[in-house]
């Protein structure tokens, strides 16, 4: 277990929108290592979406090696990435993506339906995972009944009920007030201080300080990587 | 695995009850097919068992010889007839045969009572008919060889004869006029009520001797031969017997065809019951087709559904579901929705089938058999995972970046 989480190695990326062949990743190479904190930052259009979802298993390079957890990505199969997403990986987006038709608890314990894990067995883990992020008392309520931070939080429970090796989230705070993010971002650090390996995409300066490294994408490449936490001229910039 | 399934059906069941309106907006096509369908079989079962009753108690056991005129023959005028030899060959000279009757219409004309009139079917018979039809007498008795042997003018009627006429309760005794000539009654038969309408007692019953003394031609007179078989695994062996005698007492050379005809009613029935089957396949299989439409229905709705809820399908891709979770779902929400319609749609067309049945005067009561409703409902389900398989695997399919993506 000595090697990195996640490790990049010359990765392209290529999409045919009709005649015009496209790049959106030329060569990248990246390492994460476990417990990392780790911002992805850079313009839009930068790839860093394209990267989000190579990271994220919904996507495989077109050239060029990924493993996660020692395992080799760019030969699997479509059921493989599925099988790979729902024990590796705990996904949060901008816009939260709940099923509005289920209860909080349902949501969060909806992963673990396709570990096969009995109805019971479910409940209790996904209990357990929202209590830890301060929702133990909303198991009942619908997406709809709660505030925007409290279904991030929601979000954030499902990602973890699998007890991912990879926390990947998608501008978590795009879609809420400044005081909401804060809280947010709160619960992803103290995600971090329990040793969860966590990145997330952002364009805010604000929200990539509050992670130790800062990794820039800019014309599918990374052009800035650093240890230490970005400057807020180095992101704005 | 399982729970993949089970898990599936309660977000089928979820998502059914959610749009309740839309689903059985959806299904109607499916619950109006089935219902069509069960209760056109239900009817169509009614009328078959009915039939096959009203056979059977026609004394499946007694065989029929008629004359078999072809469409030549009449044009011509050349009619072919039973001899009377016909009828004591069968008596006295053939194996396995039991009693042995002869029929004739007589056509005696009006049937009257003082100022009331009838007009049974007149039937020229021995005693024997008796033993062969299994029909009895409820009052006075049965004709006996020697009305036959002296051509007595007596009659037995049917009770709708005795009605007709108004005559008393107990009408042995009363004269009565068949035509112009009068008659002595001297019995009558049990009632047998109706069938599809028909009166079935509406007969008079007079010797054989005398119907033939009393109408037309008395060397050539159109009659059957009914009889009866001793042993009821013989039939295919006395009918070859009687075949026999028959065309060597006919003088008809090997080459020649038979010029009469060995009936039996249970054949008659199985042809019925053919008809009715076949009846029942068609009109089931015409009925069958708004199924299909039904099903058509459901798959345009699905498809729909999928592209609405594109989203949903990408996050659960994003959580973990394979391409066959999704297929599995969709295929499950698609074969419950029509299963729904299904059962509705037997429980409607039990309904109706019953309901048109009980409308219709004199109409058998409509049967829906369980193998109709079982096989309906399994129809459905099947209707609906076919016509599923197009949605479901568009869903399944999707990519789940692009279907995340979506709005």
């Amino acid at each position: 277990m000595s090697r990195a989480l996640i490790e990049l190695s010359g990765i392209v990326k290529r999409y045919r929108m009709g005649d015009t062949e496209f790049e959106a990743l030329r060569g990248v190479d990246l390492q994460i290592q476990r417990n990392e904190y780790v911002a992805l930052v850079g313009p839009s259009g930068s790839g860093k979406s394209t990267l989000m979802n190579l990271l994220g298993c919904l996507d495989t390079p077109t050239t060029g090696r990924y493993t996660l957890n020692n395992r080799d990505i760019g030969t699997l199969r479509d059921d493989e990435l599925a099988a790979i997403r729902n024990q590796e990986i705990g996904f949060v987006f901008q816009s939260f993506h709940l099923l509005p038709r289920m209860t909080v608890l349902g949501n969060v314990a909806q992963p673990l339906v396709y570990r096969g894990i009995p109805l019971k067995e479910r409940e209790r883990q996904a209990a357990e995972s929202l209590r830890r992020v301060g929702l133990g008392d909303k198991l009942q309520h619908r997406p709809n009944q709660l505030s925007g931070g409290q279904r991030q939080r929601v979000a954030v429970a499902r990602a973890l009920v699998g007890n991912p090796s990879l926390l990947l989230a998608d501008e978590p705070t795009g879609n809420l007030d400044s005081r909401t993010s804060e809280e947010i971002m709160a619960l992803f650090d103290a995600l971090h201080q329990d040793g969860q390996t966590v990145v997330l995409v952002t364009h805010e300066p604000d929200i990539a300080a509050h992670c130790q490294r800062t990794v820039r994408v800019n014309d599918g490449r990374i052009v800035f990587d650093s240890a230490a936490p970005a400057t807020v001229s180095e992101v704005a910039a | 695995m399982i729970i993949v399934m089970i898990e599936s059906l309660r977000a089928a069941m979820a998502n059914i009850l959610a749009n309740r309106l839309r689903s059985f907006l959806t299904t109607l096509g499916i619950l109006i097919g089935t219902a069509a369908v069960v209760a056109v079989v239900a009817l169509m079962q009614g009328f078959a068992q009915s039939i096959s009753a009203q056979f059977a108690d026609l004394g499946g056991g007694s065989l029929k010889v008629e004359a078999l005129n072809t469409r030549e023959n009449r044009l011509s005028g050349d009619y072919r007839y039973l001899k009377d030899s016909d009828l004591d060959l069968l008596r006295y000279r053939v194996e396995g045969v039991g009693h042995v009757a002869p029929i004739m219409a007589a056509p005696l004309g009006t049937a009257s009572h003082r100022a009331e009139t009838a007009t049974p079917f007149v039937l020229g018979i021995t005693a024997e008919y008796q033993m062969i039809e299994r029909r009895f007498t409820r009052l006075g008795r049965f004709l006996v060889p020697a009305d036959n042997d002296t051509r007595r003018r007596v009659v037995v009627i049917g009770d709708k004869v005795r009605e007709d006429l108004k005559l008393p309760d107990n009408p042995v005794g009363s004269y009565i006029q068949l035509g112009r000539e009068w008659f002595k009654v001297v019995g009558v038969m049990e009632s047998r009520g109706e069938v599809f309408g028909f009166n079935q007692d509406n007969y008079a019953l007079i010797p054989f001797e005398t119907a033939r003394a009393l109408t037309g031609n008395k060397a050539k007179v159109d009659f059957e031969i009914n009889f009866t078989i001793s042993q009821l695994d013989e039939v295919e062996a006395v009918k070859a017997r009687v075949t026999r005698a028959l065309r060597i007492n006919h003088n008809l050379k090997f080459d020649e065809e038979d010029d009469f005809e060995i009936q039996s009613p249970d054949q008659i029935a199985k042809t019925f019951e053919k008809i009715t089957s076949m009846g029942t396949l068609v009109l089931g299989g015409i009925v069958g087709i708004s199924l299909l439409v039904g099903g058509i229905g459901i798959m345009t709705v699905m498809l729909v559904s999928v592209t609405e809820r594109t989203r949903e399908i990408g996050i659960l891709k994003a959580l973990g579901a394979t391409r066959r979770d999704i297929l599995v779902q969709f295929l499950i929400e698609a074969g419950l929705l029509s299963l729904i319609g299904g059962l509705i749609g037997i429980a409607i067309g039990y309904g109706l089938g019953h309901g048109v049945a009980a409308l219709i005067p004199n109409f058998p009561p409509a049967s829906v058999p369980l193998w109709a409703s079982l096989g309906a409902a399994a129809f459905c389900a099947v209707v609906g995972v076919v016509f599923g398989i197009m949605p479901a695997s568009k869903a399944a399919n999707l990519d789940p970046i692009e279907a995340l993506r979506y709005e």
